[in-house]
């Protein structure tokens, strides 16, 4: 995409997402603070996923320590913004670590790895009772304010978070780092061999991917005012982030954050129509989505308009 | 020592348990390179056809076995033959994404109609004693009937033209094509197998541990880690590890408390992954 | 002389109990074109490798201008001007051709941004004569033009010793032709060039030295002339029916 549709489209985004106490009710300013959320998850993913081409399912571990991270500073007395930004540290250096490890497998192996992290974390927080709660979860002091001022603050704070998330994206994207990727992505034995030092340089992908989900799960702990173990570390969320980021087209730049927007709005649509089947819908569209969409919502530009940008 | 003895035993029944349960995962893991997150949610589907037969029909579930087995191969080939096969060569994330999709409708599917109220079969065969050790028969009679079919399963893939197909695709599909074998036949006799495993086990676990929809993702672990820690794709790598994790839940259990079982497997699971990624009897590239 | 820009001590490497080179000697002295010989299976490929870093030595010390680089990886190797190519062309199918470039330049040669390498590529594009094809997919170039790709790509890393593995094999006499020519213009413009190759025809004419490599062994190192009239190499690698054809083809 050109930099001028490129800017153009992400203010346009950001701007309706923001407008939306202006037009809608609390469900609508919920909706979008869950857009956001959503979008930078599946943006955090793309620099790994999407730009290095690891199938990481590692999301829903870095959400889950951050929430606890941030649950577990609130409580011993830290203000709220400055124990999500300790949560966000915290877990990036945890993902720096993790990935040095587990960056040696490729293909099927970092896949399941990275899915065993996610279980793995969920054991231990729920077996750490002395720390974590265990299974009966953590409290969080609760945020004062009536509902539409809180409402209205967390849509903004996860707004704060996709938009820093897509701006690393356009850095990255323009970048050394962002070339590196995209070679490893290709042929990574071929990037060794021109210079590119790939496991520093998948460590700073699998970091980026991490760091804006605990930052975005730090806040949802806030936002809810209580966590446990079982809804913090879903695999469901994880794989959710990645069909999200295939949705809107998975190595672009936008393509993950709107396909976050078009998958949560579809969500919203069958929950409130087809209680009872909303999950098999939702199979439905990641089937469809394969065949259909290989290359995500954003090829549709392309395949409608020949010669469009790209 | 009577208490680790009984430890032992445990963990040995379980881990034939977990070696059925994993060996058609693997199977398919192997051979079509595709891990198939639906794996979980076909064992319950085999658990609940045998409880209802068993409840509304009387049916016995040894009874039940064969027809389990002959329904959840052909759901498993139409599947292949019909979605899958049409992106078996794609990257992991498409085919992971695409059985992920598939498995959410069937989830839902068995939600709906069956609830996620835990049902299982009692059978109600006592225990026997053996000096130290006491087994619960029903429990016995799963695990020699989980140890048969994969035994069975060794013999098909061993002895039988397609079990030999099916393990020359696995070494070289390009060579076996040119041998005249139809891979993408191969490929959903090979899904199909690994549903109808699937299926089979759900007929055995059904009679010893609750059947519900609430536990499809950890059953799918279990075959996660078995196949990591034995190895991808053969009847003896499934069986060893299967009974290795079997062993490490059960002590773990034993000395860390029951809560530590799992964490045992996935840390060992992980371990594995980066010191032996082939497994404890995989070896390097295909045996 | 002075001191050789790459210098191999009694290098060794084994897989497991197999020994792929055994105490392997020998400098290249810079500006130099070096041609390496052996049958298949010598440790032709196995040599280069521990050299770049994709394998390590069992032991022997690798000297890259005074410094041993026997545990560097791969990509430090192309930091430091060890470039190489491979007998199977490695490139990034989805990018561009000059993208493909653009990576060598950016990366191994050190260039300040992604514009400055870009530029990089442009000329090392020009060099190799595939400048109109800079904004094809790399996956669609033919074989010979995806070799001079990988030639492009490594003369953009700015490289100081350069390994040709097999640059010529399965290309037609006129590709070849064609490949000789750049590699004298490589070689002229001051790069090392250390070919590895199997036509005797190739070597000959680029350089005047040989090393001839047999059983992970170096069993020959000096003037191309000598070398082939070696009885143990003529034995060792042409086998007796090509050697007195090669006898016959000198005398006559």
């Amino acid at each position: 995409m050109k930099p001028l549709p490129l800017y153009a489209s992400l203010v346009v985004g950001l701007a309706i997402l923001a407008a939306a106490p202006l037009y809608g009710d609390n469900y609508v300013v919920r909706t979008a603070a869950i857009v956001a959320m959503y979008g930078a998850l599946a943006t955090s993913w793309n620099f790994i996923g999407g730009f290095t081409g690891y199938p990481s399912f590692s999301t829903a571990a870095f959400f889950g320590l951050g929430a606890y991270v941030g649950a577990l500073c609130q409580r011993s007395g830290v203000p709220m913004v400055v124990a999500w930004a300790i949560a966000s540290v915290a877990v990036a250096a945890f993902a720096a670590l993790l990935g040095g490890i587990l960056l040696r497998l490729r293909g099927h192996y970092f896949a399941i790895g990275s899915i065993a992290v996610v279980e793995l974390c969920r054991l231990i927080v729920s077996s750490w009772s002395s720390l974590t709660g265990g299974g009966d979860g953590l409290n969080l002091p609760l945020v004062q304010g009536t509902p539409e001022d809180l409402m209205r603050f967390f849509l903004m704070v996860m707004l704060v978070i996709l938009a820093a998330s897509l701006l690393v994206t356009i850095l990255v994207d323009r970048s050394r780092l962002g070339f590196g990727l995209r070679c490893i992505h290709q042929n990574e034995d071929a990037a060794a061999m021109v210079g590119v030092n790939t496991t520093a340089y998948k460590v700073a992908a699998y970091t980026l991917s991490a760091v804006f989900c605990a930052a975005a799960g730090a806040t949802y702990a806030s936002w809810t005012g209580y966590i446990d173990p079982t809804d913090s570390f879903q695999i469901v969320l994880t794989v959710k982030v990645v069909v999200m980021a295939l949705l809107g087209g998975a190595g672009t730049i936008l393509g993950p954050a709107i396909g976050a927007a078009a998958f949560v709005l579809l969500e919203e649509v069958f929950w409130a129509n087809f209680i009872d089947w909303n999950r098999a819908i939702l199979g439905l569209v990641i089937v469809v989505l394969i065949f259909f969409l290989p290359g995500g919502l954003l090829s549709l530009r392309r395949r409608l308009m020949p010669g469009g940008a790209a | 020592m009577a208490i680790y003895l009984q430890t032992l035993v445990n963990g040995l029944m379980l881990g034939a348990l977990y070696a059925c349960l994993a060996v058609g995962f693997s199977l398919v893991w192997g051979v079509l390179n595709v891990i198939n997150m639906l794996h979980g949610s076909f064992i319950i589907l085999g658990g609940y056809l045998t409880y209802f037969a068993w409840h509304a029909y009387g049916i016995h579930p040894v009874i039940m076995l064969p027809v389990v087995a002959a329904l959840m191969f052909a759901l498993g080939f139409a599947l292949q033959r019909g979605l899958i096969n049409k992106v078996v060569s794609a990257p992991v994330l498409t085919t992971l994404t695409l059985t992920f999709g598939l498995d959410m409708i069937l989830y839902n599917a068995m939600t709906y109609f069956f609830t996620a109220t835990p049902r299982r079969i009692t059978l109600d065969l006592g225990a026997i004693s053996l000096g130290p050790i006491t087994l619960p028969v029903d429990r016995l009679l799963g695990t020699g009937l989980a140890l048969l079919l994969t035994l069975l399963l060794y013999a098909v893939m061993r002895g039988s033209s397609i079990g030999r197909a099916i393990v020359a695709v696995r070494m070289d599909r390009m060579a076996a094509e040119l041998m005249g074998i139809r891979t993408d036949r191969i490929y959903a006799i090979t899904f199909g197998i690994g549903a109808l495993m699937a299926g089979a086990a759900g007929v055995v676990f059904a009679t010893i541990f609750p059947i519900t929809t609430n536990v499809t993702g950890i059953w799918l672990g279990k075959a996660f880690v078995v196949c990591v820690v034995g190895g991808l794709g053969s009847v003896p790598g499934a069986l060893v590890g299967g009974l290795v994790l079997g062993l490490v839940e059960s002590f773990a259990g034993h000395w860390f408390g029951p809560q530590q079982a799992m964490t045992a497997g996935f840390l060992l699971m992980l371990v594995l992954l980066l010191t032996r990624p082939t497994g404890l009897v995989g070896v390097k590239g295909y045996e | 002389m002075s001191d050789p820009i790459l210098r191999l001590e009694g290098v060794s490497k084994t897989f497991g109990g197999l020994k792929a080179l055994t105490d392997v000697s020998f400098g290249l002295n810079e500006g130099e074109v070096v041609g390496l010989i052996g049958p298949n299976g010598a440790g032709k490929t196995t040599l280069v490798n521990v050299v770049t870093g994709n394998l390590r030595r069992s032991s022997g010390r690798i000297m890259f201008e005074g410094e041993d680089v026997g545990l560097q990886k791969p990509y430090q190797a192309a930091r430091r001007g060890l470039a190489r190519t491979f007998q199977i062309v490695q490139p990034f199918p989805a990018m561009t051709v000059l993208e493909n470039v653009t990576a060598g330049a950016l990366f191994g040669g050190g260039a300040a941004s992604v514009g400055d390498a870009r530029d990089k590529a442009r000329q090392s594009l020009e060099f190799v004569g595939l400048a109109p094809l800079a904004d094809r997919p790399a996956a669609n170039l033919a074989l010979a033009a995806r070799k001079r790709l990988e030639l492009a790509k490594s003369l953009a890393m700015n490289p100081k010793v350069l390994m040709l593995d097999e640059v010529n094999a399965g290309l037609n006499s006129s590709e070849i032709d064609g490949a000789l020519d750049l590699i004298r213009k490589i070689a002229d413009s001051g790069v090392t060039v250390l070919i590895i190759e199997h036509l005797m025809k190739v070597v000959l004419s680029l350089s005047k030295r040989l090393l001839v490599l047999h059983h992970g062994q170096l069993i020959a190192d000096g003037p191309s002339r000598e070398i082939v009239s070696d009885e143990r190499v003529i034995e060792a690698y042409l086998g007796q029916k090509f050697a007195a054809r090669l006898k016959e083809m000198h005398h006559g």
